[in-house]
């Protein structure tokens, strides 16, 4: 399946390669070059390129490239799942998934790798497993390391391969018996230029931090499980028990995983937190252009609107912008064209409020089309969804644990066209 | 190659750069030398980086003139480096401290050392040359260490093939290791490593570990498979062998890797899935999403070969169903949908007066397989969804629409593969998408190439009903300021113009107003699209052709002028006044032109020659003479056949008279396809599928069968199913007791494997029952399937029950087995009568169930022989289902088939009773063989035999009680029930056969005759010698043969078929490694003498003859008489006589090949003990000291 691996930073050097099957030149890594030149952006890169001999298939992650080699036919997702839960394992692992993180981990990761994939199949790539192979790095464990000449891989043989709950190891102890789930909303939503929804919906996600001693078994009800349209679980989660009681019933994995992933039915109207007033025209004649933007509070269900930020991609055109802002501070990347405006707490009084004029090279046409709004904003403790989380019970310890519930709502894909 | 990039890595005058500078840079390695400072791992990659690379530097200098600092190095390296220290100018990285670190006995430093070198790995840099000094640590102590070493080994192993084979015995001594994981961890190296002369040994390894105790071994194994088949497809053959076998393995942890080896080793092998498909199915769900992925991709390739098309009679099945409700399913009915679904599922399978009845196991397969399209995993969600799209009749295939259009909010690769599918999706089942039509509108973030697909699915799904919306939506995208987008947005709107007529006048004129767009690519690419468009109705639109006859003023795009005066020309008729002025200022501007404008033009003039020839005739003239000197000599030739055709001569042929015809002819309008129509030819989610071109090894999605399906394959599934409701009568009649006591011995060590899924819900039961009952594989398979469409009932209950509360069950199931008793009756009079009537199916529900996939019966049958609560009852139940039998027996000959089945699954049976019972079972009847001599007084005897007389091997051949193997169990064999057993005698036609005593019972009432064998199917090499046929045999009488068998010192079994007069069954013999040797007298010295000869003098690599096992003798096995009483039962060997009595000697030959078998036991303190083998037989060897391991231990 998987033949090779090759890791690519943004400025084109492959520093770490590693092959399940016969060694791959690198040379092979050309035709991406190629693509990826053709390309501009590195989003826009195809993810799967073909080759004389081989499939490319690559993914981007933290500004990294991952690019396998594939000889044979393969479901591509199951390659791009897989390059995507590498980088997941390492961000686990590390902290974040970048080059210097990499690359002062070689050797860890590279071991990794080895254990993650056998012949290119995937043999364990759960965390829980990998983690009893290879311990996360610490600082306290690399200064003992240091001192000591210990190892960072495990001594005791791992036995969550063999468990039939892969994803939690044996054994677990805490003093502090705790169980905490975040319940995430994202709302997704296209804006007319009047301010009309074009579409929006809302995604959800349940996290949860629990570190509980032994084997609990936990069992999540909501008090609407209806809203809930789609859903997609952590194998953790008893499907057949969903499907009959909508309720989660499951055996944790110890420490932060998904719980569940869920989007919202369409039938129920979606509330937008906020309305955006703008006016972003440029003049015919003279190299410049105005802009006026606005943003208020429209459903909010009494929360208060923080986190609030404005992003705005540019027409290639524009120069420069000279702006006030009467709340906030914005910056313009002359570069990228990229004006951001961030406003932070949205306070229904005085309504924040950015404007100002927008110089555009001389010479040069005005730009036909007007750039669209991405809009960021945050809201504590409210599932826009109304989704509550109605118990959480724990069967197969006898200790009380501390349990919590968090809500939060956030703009996911929130664009106001103008 | 790898040095010269080095080399060319290193500017020339770097080196003299350095060279100055050396005396610094040996001062600072020094400091950074690893002897001081022992480095943390995050450290390592740098140090690992410099000195390598300044050394290789300085090797290079040094070479050139000889750097004063390097001169120590240049000394040792020849040393080291052995012959290739000659050349140390090509071979500049010699890692000297790297070498000694690797050397010293410190593991701290090895460790370090390692890591280096593996970070020199990671960043691609050629390490190996430290291949000896790395290889010397394989067995090293140290577990991260030896980690660092197989990475290392299997990174290079390929290109130093002799040395890597240093390292071969570690990994074999690691496969007899007790500990599951390190003998998964060696095979797994071993069989990474790429390395020709080791493929037997893999072989080895590889079968040996499929058949290991531990599911996470066999996983392993099967992961060695497509490596082995890789190095060595030669193989292929006896790979298919150990896949067959592993993919009648029951747990999960196997099941994806073993369907993974089948898809790389022999994917067309698809008659290998028929025993075991519902068993995938059953399992799918405990299976871990890799392996989910690979299996549903085989299954759904699978399905199309053994079902029919449930969307064959279409419109039936619809008027069936109620249309297309479910397709639009909102999630308030969603319960009940499942439910009217589920219904409708078994709507058709019941009532035989449809047209379509699904098979059953094709629903079992669409209904096992949706749970997961709530996978976390996009793949796995990928794979279902293709599975029900190429599969699931009309009505279902919608329920994937919702977890496809879930993934969409996935990673932006995600998203590009799901949208390609979803577009290949649209084409075919437009509907399934429609009510998330939003959910594909684009976002000026998102990525080109998603843009560009989400448009393609936005296209594919506009209708009459939408398009307006979906208009509205392509208005602002044209405005958007990635223009490739725009141009895809511009050919949107063309194809849905001309797919809904409509909208096509809206369309039309939006497009021309976009050809006063400021941005030329958005003028040229409508241009394009409006000509497209106005060849479909040109008589409307003249306006607009005047209109663009104006553009070509402005439009550079050469695509697009061309297409211009393509359009003039056409419809010249249409703008009789314009048409000449334009060719007029084409014909000025001709030679500035591109080719295909200039093609354009030449045709233009040619039109318009034909007519209005008094305006143009000069014109064309002039541009045909321009064209005729063109550079291009396309445009050349297309000017002089048009001159020819056109321009009317003396000579010009009959073809100018139809030039008219020619040229103005009308021309069919061009249709708008989707780039993604039928590619669903393609398996979807495939590779080949996203790249619309066959990608090496794809296995093309076989169209399902014509008519009706294939008859053959379909027979063995009825007969299948008809025959599992026999085989349930008759296994419960009587469960033969090895069965019962190894089922529950099963039980009990399966207890931990028990899925996790199936604690909550009595449905994954299956599973549970899978596992744990091994006699009737198929039979509870499919029990297990039906169980789950089955309403909760009892049944499920009892089967929870049974997996925990033993008090309870024992009750429940007495009350169970009543009323089981009565449901007996029933299927088999329905089997019987082969009718159905349906009015009273409804009244007994539950009848119902069990008819449609026969089976529940069979679960039933499980907890009769894993309870055996009571034995009047089932005592009860056999008397009853004897009498069924017999109805069966007058029936006409029964399928052969099965048969071969289930003797084949007594075989199974039968390795595991090697393994687990070790005790001699005292067979019940009286075997002819002479045990005259009682184990222990032989055991005796030979104790006391300390001189050099020599017993005759023929009295201490029968040296213990001969274990009895089943060869043809009398339910399978309809009566006749054969046991064999190894008599352990020389077989006198033939020294080199082992002899195989077969004793031939007749329970059945009637005679059997001529009993004889046929058709032997054997490995190569081997060998059979037949008996003779037996010509009668009474019923209720015993027969004995002799027949003689040479198994070419292989475990492997010979397989034939017994038959009667009547009836072939299919057996199959395997002996236990034990028996393919016979005892050979030596003395105390001759066994010291062999056993110093086979160690040094036969064995090329040390070690591979001798194997050594420490063990812990049981309790009760700790004097050497029973030590020599088990031996010798595990195997043919005689003793040796022996003057310590810490040791014992046994010694035997080989039957086939009289290769010499040394096995010495050796006991110390408290029940430890050393075993050890000599042979040079290696597969004996390793077998042989597993079996007396066994015998011992336990």
């Amino acid at each position: 399946m998987i033949h090779s691996l090759f890791l690519i930073n943004h400025t084109g050097d492959i520093f770490l390669e590693k092959h399940w099957k016969s060694v791959i030149g690198r040379s092979v890594c050309d035709y991406f070059f190629e693509a990826r030149e053709k390309a501009v952006e590195p989003e826009n890169v195809p993810p799967v390129l073909q080759t004389p001999h081989h499939y490319l298939i690559s993914i981007y992650r933290g500004k990294l490239f991952f690019l396998s080699v594939i000889q044979t036919e393969v479901p591509p997702l199951f390659v791009i799942e897989f390059l995507h839960r590498v980088a997941d394992t390492i961000q686990d692992y590390f902290g974040e998934c970048s080059e210097g993180v990499i690359k002062d981990n070689v050797v860890t990761v590279y071991e990794l790798l080895e254990e993650m994939l056998d012949n290119g199949f995937p043999l364990a790539t759960e965390s829980n497993v990998l983690k009893e192979m290879i311990r996360p790095p610490t600082i306290l464990r690399s200064v003992v390391n240091t001192l000591t000449g210990a190892s960072n891989v495990g001594d005791t043989l791992p036995t969550g391969q063999l468990s039939n709950v892969p994803w939690r190891r044996v054994g677990v102890k805490y003093t502090n018996n705790e169980a905490y789930f975040d319940v995430i909303e994202e709302i997704d939503a296209i804006l007319d230029k009047s301010g009309t929804t074009v579409f929006a919906e809302i995604q959800g996600v349940i996290e949860a931090c629990v570190r509980l001693t032994g084997m609990p078994d936990l069992t999540l009800s909501f008090m609407n499980p209806r809203l809930l349209d789609d859903v997609s679980f952590h194998p953790c989660v008893r499907f057949k028990r969903w499907e009959s009681e909508r309720v989660l019933s499951f055996i944790p994995p110890d420490g932060n995983f998904t719980l569940m992933n869920y989007h919202v039915s369409s039938q129920n109207l979606v509330a937008i937190p906020v309305y955006v007033k703008q006016s972003i025209s440029f003049f015919e004649t003279g190299p410049c252009g105005r802009l006026d933007i606005t943003i208020g509070p429209k459903q909010t269900m009494g929360k208060t609107v923080e986190g609030l930020m404005v992003t705005i991609h540019m027409p290639k055109a524009v120069l420069s912008a000279n702006l006030t802002a009467t709340q906030g501070t914005y910056t313009y990347d002359l570069a990228t064209k990229v004006l951001v405006w961030d406003i932070g707490k949205l306070n229904p009084q005085k309504l924040p409020n950015l404007k100002g004029s927008l110089t555009t090279q001389a010479g040069t046409p005005k730009p036909e089309d007007n750039p669209s709004l991405n809009i960021d904003l945050k809201i504590q403790q409210l599932a826009i969804s109304g989704l509550k989380v109605s118990r959480l019970d724990m069967y197969g310890e006898k200790y009380k644990p501390f349990k919590g519930v968090k809500y939060l709502t956030k703009a996911g894909k929130f664009q106001v066209r103008t | 190659m790898t040095t010269m990039q080095k080399l060319l890595q290193l500017p020339v005058n770097a080196v003299n750069i350095v060279k100055t500078v050396q005396s610094q840079v040996q001062g600072q390695e020094e400091d950074k030398s690893p002897v001081l400072t022992p480095d943390s791992g995050q450290h390592s990659w740098y140090s690992a980086l410099q000195p390598d690379e300044l050394r290789h530097l300085r090797s290079g200098g040094s070479g050139g003139g000889g750097g004063g600092g390097s001169g120590d190095h240049e000394e040792r390296a020849p040393q080291e480096e052995g012959g290739g220290g000659g050349s140390f100018q090509t071979q500049p990285l010699r890692h000297d401290d790297l070498k000694e670190m690797l050397d010293s006995n410190k593991d701290s430093l090895k460790l370090e050392a390692m890591k280096r070198i593996v970070a020199m790995i990671a960043r691609g840099k050629n390490a190996s040359d430290l291949f000896p000094a790395v290889v010397k640590n394989v067995a090293c102590k140290n577990i991260e260490v030896k980690k660092l070493v197989y990475v290392y080994l299997v990174r290079y192993a390929e290109e130093q093939q002799d040395l890597a084979l240093l390292s071969i015995s570690t990994f074999q001594r690691g496969l007899k290791d007790p500990n599951q994981l390190i003998r998964a961890s060696a095979l797994r190296v071993l069989s990474s490593i790429r390395v020709t002369i080791i493929v037997p040994i893999m072989m080895l390894a590889i079968k040996e570990a499929a058949s290991d105790m531990s599911p996470y071994v066999r996983k392993t194994a099967a992961h060695a498979i497509p490596k082995l088949y890789s190095l060595d497809p030669e193989q292929k053959d006896q790979l298919i062998e150990v896949i067959e076998k592993l993919l009648a393995d029951k747990t999960t942890l196997v099941a994806g890797s073993v369907v993974m080896a089948f898809e790389e080793v022999c994917p067309e092998r698809i008659d290998l899935i028929h025993k075991n498909y519902r068993k995938l199915c059953n399992l799918l769900i405990d299976v871990e999403e890799w392996g989910q992925v690979v299996i549903i991709n085989m299954l759904t390739r699978y399905a199309r070969t053994q079902f029919l098309n449930p969307n064959m009679n279409e419109s039936l099945l619809e008027e069936g169903s109620g249309g297309d409700r479910t397709f639009y399913g909102s999630d308030e009915d969603e319960d009940e949908d499942e439910e009217e679904k589920e219904k409708k599922a078994e709507t058709p399978a019941m009532a035989k007066r449809k047209p379509y009845v699904m098979d059953p196991d094709h629903r079992l397969l669409l209904r096992n397989t949706k749970p997961l399209l709530q996978s976390r995993n996009a793949a796995v969600v990928m794979a279902v969804a293709q599975l029900y799209f190429h599969l699931a009749p009309k009505a279902e295939v919608g329920v994937i629409a919702k977890a496809l259009v879930r993934l969409l909010r996935s990673h932006s690769e995600v998203q590009y593969v799901v949208l390609q599918n979803v577009a290949t999706m649209t084409i075919k089942r437009r509907g399934m998408f429609e009510p998330y039509l939003k959910s594909f509108y684009i976002r000026s973030t998102d990525p080109t190439q998603i843009k560009v697909l989400k448009l393609e699915v936005l296209t594919n799904l506009a209708n009459e009903t939408n398009i307006s919306t979906i208009l509205r939506e392509f208005q602002t995208y044209i405005k958007s300021m990635d223009k490739d987008f725009v141009a895809a947005t511009i050919q949107a709107i063309g194809r849905c113009a001309t797919n809904i007529g409509e909208v096509r006048d809206t369309c039309l004129n939006g497009l021309v107003q976009l050809l006063s767009n400021r941005d030329e690519l958005v003028v040229a690419e409508s241009v394009v699209v409006i000509k497209k468009l106005l060849q479909m109705q040109p008589e409307k639109h003249s306006d607009i052709i005047k209109h663009m006859a104006k553009l070509t003023d402005n439009i550079q795009v050469p695509m697009a002028r061309a297409s211009i005066l393509w359009l003039i020309g056409e419809y010249c008729e249409h703008v009789p006044k314009i048409a000449p002025d334009v060719l007029r200022k084409m014909a000025k501007s001709f030679t500035n032109e591109e080719d295909i404008v200039k093609l354009q033009i030449i045709n233009l003039a040619a039109k318009l020659y034909l007519t209005n020839s008094k305006q143009t005739k000069l014109l064309t003239q002039y541009v045909l003479n321009l064209a005729k000197y063109d550079q291009n000599y396309d445009i050349r030739d297309r000017a002089r056949f048009i001159r020819q055709l056109i321009v009317p001569t003396e000579k010009s042929g009959a073809l100018s008279k139809y030039a008219k015809k020619l040229f103005l002819a009308l021309k069919p309008a061009p249709v708008l396809e989707s780039p993604f129509k039928d590619r669903d030819h393609f398996q979807l989610g495939s590779l080949s599928h996203l790249l619309n071109a066959k990608a090496g090894g794809y296995q093309e999605l076989p169209d399902w069968p014509e008519a009706a399906p294939d008859p053959s394959v379909r027979n063995v599934e009825v007969k299948d199913s008809v025959f599992t409701l026999l085989e349930r009568v008759t296994t419960l009649t009587s469960v033969p007791e090895w069965t019962k006591c190894s089922s529950r011995e099963k039980r009990k060590e399966k207890k931990v494997e028990k899925p996790f899924y199936s604690d909550s819900e009595g449905e994954s039961g299956p599973t549970e029952s899978a596992d744990s009952e091994s006699d009737s594989a198929s039979g509870s398979e499919s029990g297990s399937g039906s169980e789950e469409s089955a309403s909760r009932s009892e049944s499920e209950e009892s089967e929870d029950g049974s997996e925990s509360e033993e008090e309870e069950e024992e009750e429940e199931e007495e009350k169970e087995k009543k009323k089981k008793k009565k449901e007996l009756k029933k299927p088999v009079q329905e089997s019987e009568s082969e009718q159905s009537s349906e009015e009273e199916e409804r009244k007994h529900q539950r009848k119902t169930k069990q008819r449609k996939s026969d089976s529940e019966s069979e679960s039933d049958e499980d907890e009769e022989s894993e309870s055996e609560s009571s034995q009047s009852e089932s005592e009860e139940s056999e008397s009853e289902a004897e009498v069924k039998k017999k109805k069966k027996a007058a029936e006409s000959k029964p399928p052969s088939k099965p048969v071969k089945k289930e003797s084949k699954k007594e075989k199974k049976e039968m390795s595991l009773l090697d393994l687990d019972d070790f005790e001699p079972a005292p067979s019940p009847q009286v075997t002819p063989v002479n045990t005259f001599l009682s184990n222990s007084l032989v055991t005796d005897l030979e104790g006391l035999s300390l001189s050099d007389t020599v017993l005759s091997p023929a009295t201490i051949a029968p040296s213990s009680a001969l274990k009895n193997y089943e060869l043809l169990h009398r339910i399978t064999g309809e009566g006749l029930s054969v046991e064999y057993c190894f008599s352990r005698q020389p077989f006198s036609p033939d020294a080199n056969m082992v002899a195989v005593q077969m004793q031939f019972t007749n329970n059945a009432t009637a005679d059997t005759k001529n009993l004889h064998i046929e058709d032997v199917k054997l490995q190569s090499g081997m060998r059979v010698k037949e008996f003779s046929e037996i010509e009668l045999l009474p019923a209720g009488e015993t027969a004995t043969a002799v027949m003689g068998i040479d198994f070419c010192d292989s475990t492997q079994a010979a397989n034939f078929q017994l038959c009667t007069h009547t009836r072939k069954f299919f057996v199959s013999i395997q002996p236990p490694v034990g028996e393919l040797m016979r005892p050979v007298f030596l003395t105390e010295n001759e066994f010291k003498k062999e056993q110093e000869k086979l160690l040094h003098n036969l064995g090329q690599l040390m070690g591979m003859n001798e194997i050594t096992e420490k063990l812990t003798l049981d309790m009760k096995c700790r004097n050497e008489h029973t030590i020599v009483q088990r031996v010798t039962t595990a195997a043919n060997l005689s003793r040796v006589p022996c003057g310590s009595d810490k040791e014992c000697r046994f010694a035997g030959r080989t039957v086939s090949s009289s290769s010499l078998v040394l096995v010495t036991v050796a006991t110390k303190e408290e029940g430890a003990a050393q075993l050890t083998v000599n042979c040079e037989k290696m597969v004996i060897g390793t077998m042989l000291v597993k079996d007396i391991l066994l015998a011992l231990t336990q």
